[in-house]
């Protein structure tokens, strides 16, 4: 692994320098700014049954299904149409530091957008100067849940970076498979059809498991489950795992 | 292997290489060797394997089957030490748009595993001897082909590897630049092994120490210039514009050389001469003697010249007979 650190710290490096982060950081930070703003003024209007924090977490399928198609898609296909993927395959690189260095930047872009959006229960109890609104372990809940879900959320984007050479292609597949994960596992979970059908009760149970919005919901209210963790840190080493197959599979057959 | 076998080992061993995908057999048998220091021209139509066998030369692509060894290690077993050995320039030189010059040879540097220590006079010395140090912060997307493939080079020779393999490192330049690249690659000769491929011929005949022509994934020739002229060709070619009776010439010929022989004649012009073409098998210099033989006959000549066959017609020669030796038909496609 000693080409990991050169790869990620010039893939950080390179993002940074990248017009196109700050474009991404700023529509993505306006979003949720509009969402946050949405949800101060329910609060405000009358009492709900959740605090901000959990209900402005609920949302995190926004940012996830459309911005982490943005930042990862370019990651491998790009090498791939340019075939720099060449150059830097016939150093001592192996496919695996490669593919760990590009998950990680993009994963390191992910956190630092999210981390921003610290900002606003900060100006939110700066300005309110009532604690009621924030509940800490609420909000230390949801962004451990980001964090850890982040892994699995990025290495879908890394995965289908890897299957193709075009960005286009490898972003709206990363969507289509985190909007399945995420919005698909919520809508099969209240379909009633899973409880009521017998033989369809080990898909519900693997709905019940894949559930996301479950998982947040636990993390929100500080029950960290292991299984939950298994699940998105299996789900994280599959995917990459996946990645480095999807490449070296490439060269074989190229 | 031993350290010392690896020291003095050839740079490159290629025995017996297949390389098939999806049922097309791009190279089918290729077997070489190339000394170290050498610098070695591969020479192939569009098509041929050279990009393939450059490829899997890297440890890029795997081979069917065949054993490549670089600097006695082989490649199919430890292509991380191959790896370290070589440097390689792909075909159409890919390089990121979005990175400066410097930064980018640096991030290769890191990756070729240059101490960071040595990794920046490294890059001046490498920058100057490329010519680089008037772009080294301007974007690689912005520079001219000309500088993207002297960058590159630099990136090939960047860790100073035992082996360099260009693919193509001359093409879409123009003459000026192909000078440089060139005198470039002439100044790694005896310290770095170099196998170029290209399309410009006069180029490698030029740079190379020996040539490689390969057709439909096979040697077809191999040898210095010289030696393929000679080997391929076979005959050298004479042109001499003569004044006399032509009709008594092919006697006059046949006892200077059995094998010399009239190819071609021009019409005779007003003044009486006639340009001719002499071939001949035999290789000897045969100007002097047919000089003084046609003067001594009262035969005005004006001009008397060898032609040099050039490394195209060697190679035009050497790829036909390859076509010439497949005998089996491509098969017919189904028509739908």
């Amino acid at each position: 692994m000693k080409h990991f650190w050169t790869i990620l710290s010039h893939e950080i490096r390179m993002l940074l320098v990248n017009p196109a982060t700050y474009i991404a950081a700023v529509l993505f930070l306006g979003v949720m700014g509009v969402i946050f703003s949405w949800i101060v003024e329910q609060y405000s209007g009358s009492a709900q049954e959740y605090s901000p924090a959990v209900l402005f977490f609920t949302l995190f399928w926004v940012p996830v299904c459309f911005m982490v198609p943005l930042f990862t898609m370019k990651c491998l296909a790009e090498e791939r149409r340019l075939g720099t993927l060449e150059t830097l395959l016939t150093t001592s690189v192996t496919t695996t530091e490669v593919v760990l260095g590009k998950f990680f930047a993009s994963y390191f872009l992910y956190c630092a957008l999210w981390a921003s959006t610290g900002a606003y229960f900060y100006l939110l109890r700066h300005f309110s100067d009532d604690v009621r609104f924030l509940d800490p372990a609420s909000i230390v809940g949801g962004y451990t849940f980001i964090a850890v879900s982040g892994l699995f959320f990025v290495s879908i984007g890394v995965f289908t970076s890897s299957l193709t050479r075009s960005q286009p292609v490898a972003g709206i597949c990363s969507c289509a498979l985190l909007l399945v994960l995420t919005l698909g596992t919520n809508i099969l979970h209240d379909t009633e059809m899973l409880s009521t059908v017998t033989v369809l009760h080990p898909l519900r149970d693997a709905v019940d498991y894949a559930h996301v919005f479950q998982h947040l919901d636990d993390f929100c209210r500080g029950v960290v489950d292991t299984r939950e963790l298994l699940f998105y840190l299996s789900g994280t080493v599959l995917a990459l795992i996946f990645s480095v197959l999807g490449i070296e599979a490439r060269l074989l057959h190229s | 292997m031993p350290v010392a076998d690896i020291a003095t080992a050839p740079a490159i061993e290629v025995s017996h290489l297949v390389k098939t995908y999806s049922g097309v057999t791009a190279v089918n048998d290729i077997s070489f060797t190339v000394a170290r220091g050498e610098i070695i021209g591969f020479l192939g139509p569009n098509g041929a394997g050279k990009s393939t066998t450059m490829r899997i030369l890297t440890g890029y692509l795997p081979a069917t089957s065949g054993s490549v060894n670089l600097c006695g290690l082989p490649v199919a077993t430890q292509p991380d030490d191959v790896k370290r050995l070589i440097g390689y320039m792909p075909e159409n030189n890919p390089l990121p748009e979005d990175m400066r010059v410097i930064e980018y040879l640096y991030y290769r540097g890191r990756l070729k595993e240059v101490p960071r220590r040595k990794l920046g006079p490294r890059l001046d010395e490498i920058l100057e001897l490329c010519d680089l140090k008037r772009v080294r912060h301007r974007l690689i997307g912005k520079l001219s082909k000309g500088y993207r493939q002297r960058v590159g080079i630099a990136e090939a020779v960047l860790a100073e590897p035992p082996v360099i393999i260009m693919d193509e490192p001359t093409i879409g330049l123009d003459p000026h630049q192909i000078l440089i690249v060139r005198d470039l690659i002439a100044s790694l000769r005896g310290r770095m092994t170099v196998l170029i491929s290209s399309h410009i011929l006069p180029e490698i005949e030029v740079t190379c120490d020996r040539v490689l022509i390969i057709n439909g994934g096979r040697v077809v020739a191999q040898g210095t210039p010289a030696e393929l002229r000679r080997d391929i060709l076979g005959h050298s070619t004479y042109r001499i514009d003569v004044a006399g009776d032509i009709a008594a010439l092919p006697a006059l010929l046949a006892g200077i050389e059995p094998t010399l022989k009239i190819t071609e004649t021009a019409e005779t012009a007003a003044d009486g001469f006639c340009a001719l073409t002499l071939t001949t098998g035999s290789n000897d210099e045969l100007g002097e003697t047919l000089l003084r033989a046609l003067t001594a006959k009262n035969f005005r000549v004006r001009a008397l010249s060898r032609a040099h066959p050039t490394l195209e017609d060697v190679f035009l020669a050497a790829t036909k007979r390859s076509w010439d030796v497949k005998d089996v038909p491509a098969p017919k496609r189904a028509v739908k």
